[in-house]
């Protein structure tokens, strides 16, 4: 690791009542569930009414729905998406993608929604942040971070990463941990932390990444890009720190079931609920 | 190891058992209380699970009567949820209603606002139908967010793994009030019950099939 200055991340033990979360994450176009490899190539992998509950019946702790449709009548259907996985799902889901204003924020709530992801337009327009969790309590605000590493740290000797917004398209300038401090003084409850150079690798999530903002922030890192089997779960639970991990590929192939998956890590002794 | 995907649905309720469900609560129906903060629909979308008629209460719809047992669910600050109550005259009313005999059912900020006061916002009295205030998680990362396991403190009552999303939790000052207890770095008070009285700390609604059983059984006793 190229970094060692952070404080050791506080451990989880046993009898503190904490489990980590398993989230199986639905890209839905067009309302259609898709996995794109790098947010490109995508693919269609199913109905995501059908996806979440099997996730719920396998023992998903939340789930994450983005909605990647490009069109006004995608974003309709999105919303239909949500209404029909409140009414079949009895466990909390959160709904990102093309969310740019309170209004946007208010139709995903009122639909069923238990919590709102916003990523670009947060970039572009921090108070979006803060308008929802005066709104709606910073526990429905989560920010979502698409990061990546820089070649060569700009500012200090630390890593750095850069903060991507349209989908992993553009380089925003800033730099991920200062942005996710800034988002947290604003009112964001939980950050989403996506590994740009990891995500649909499967060659484990990026350890030093999440460990930066699980040890630097008050508030639950979700731990995302690079899910592989039980062990890459287990890493960035324990040397990470992350609160939860988010998942799609490994689930939707039918690689693990969720259940499986949360069996092989709770025997490692992490805390997880079963 | 790998498994291949498991057939699609698998258990759980049956077609049949959703009808009885839906049968049982039909004649059931809840004043759900909703100021427009965004907070209710994945309460009222469960209550749809459940087969519960309701109608909203408060803000722009109309005001309770006391004639039908009172759900306030929902996420939120308790300063701002009491100045929103308080904005039609809800903060009197519901402990009128609720003295009188009107059952309540109250989850998360629902909850919160039974006791005389929060930590969250000094100075703003709650409703004051629970003796005890309301105080701040100083372990672990606040807001906790995630599944915990609850331990029932009143017979008949089933123990199990709940949902949870709060910074504080209530400190009733009589602990026979206490129907559930939970561990989050500290012992903590996760629901209370106390005559028509049932509130939750956690979300029932968000906490899967055993969530959905509490939420029901709490409202079995209102028919």
């Amino acid at each position: 690791m190229a970094s060692t200055q952070e404080a050791p991340v506080k451990k989880n033990p046993a009898g503190t009542g904490f489990s980590h979360r398993i989230i199986p994450c639905l890209d839905v176009a067009d309302g259609r569930t898709v996995k794109g490899v790098k947010f490109t190539s995508l693919r269609d992998v199913g109905d995501p009414v059908e996806l979440a509950i099997r996730y719920q019946e396998q023992g998903a702790d939340e789930l994450m729905f983005l909605d990647i449709s490009a069109s006004v009548e995608g974003r309709k259907t999105m919303l239909d998406v949500v209404r029909q996985v409140a009414r079949e799902l009895s466990i909390p889901f959160s709904v990102g993608g093309g969310i740019s204003q309170i209004e946007d924020v208010m139709r995903l709530l009122e639909a069923g929604a238990d919590k709102v992801s916003v990523n670009t337009a947060a970039v572009k327009r921090p108070e979006l942040i803060r308008e929802i969790a005066e709104a709606c309590g910073s526990q429905c605000c989560v920010l979502a971070i698409d990061a990546r590493r820089r070649t060569e740290p700009i500012q200090t000797q630390y890593t750095e990463w850069a903060v991507l917004t349209h989908g992993g398209r553009q380089d925003s300038g800033l730099e991920a941990f200062a942005w996710g401090e800034e988002a947290v003084k604003l009112g964001a409850g939980e950050i989403l932390l996506t590994s740009w150079d990891q995500d649909g690798t499967r060659a484990g999530f990026d350890l030093e990444l999440t460990r930066r903002f699980a040890s630097g922030l008050p508030v639950p890192v979700i731990a995302s890009g690079g899910a592989d089997g039980p062990q890459s779960f287990i890493d960035v639970f324990t040397s990470g720190g992350a609160d939860a991990a988010l998942a799609a590929s490994i689930f939707h192939d039918g690689h693990w079931t969720v259940r499986d998956l949360k069996e092989e890590i709770a025997k490692s002794g992490v805390s997880i609920r079963l | 190891m790998t498994s291949s995907p498991p057939p699609l649905p698998s258990e759980g309720i049956t077609d049949s058992e959703k009808e009885k469900s839906s049968a049982k609560f039909s004649k059931l129906a809840l004043d759900v209380i909703d100021y427009g903060a965004g907070n209710v629909g994945s309460a009222l979308r469960s209550l749809e699970r459940i087969g519960v008629q309701y109608r909203l209460v408060g803000g722009d719809h109309p005001m309770p009567t006391g004639d039908r047992p009172i759900l306030f669910p929902g996420v939120g600050a308790f300063g701002a949820s009491m100045a929103q109550l308080k904005v039609r005259g809800l903060n009197t009313r519901i402990p009128d209603m609720v003295k009188r005999g009107t059952p309540y059912v109250g989850i998360c900020i629902g909850m919160q606002v039974l006791f005389d006061f929060s930590e969250e916002a000094p100075g703003v009295p709650g409703l004051g139908l629970l003796p005890g205030k309301v105080v701040k998680f100083t372990e672990g990362k606040v807001p906790q967010i995630g599944w915990n396991r609850i331990e029932a403190k009143q017979a008949d009552w089933p123990e199990g793994h709940v949902y949870f999303v709060n910074s504080y939790y209530p400190s009733p000052t009589h602990t026979e009030h206490s129907l559930y207890e939970a561990v989050y770095y500290q012992p903590f008070t996760a629901a209370v019950r106390s005559a028509n009285i049932t509130a939750f700390q956690f979300h029932p609604e968000k906490s899967g099939p055993f969530g959905q059983s509490l939420l029901e059984k709490s409202l079995e006793e209102l028919l």
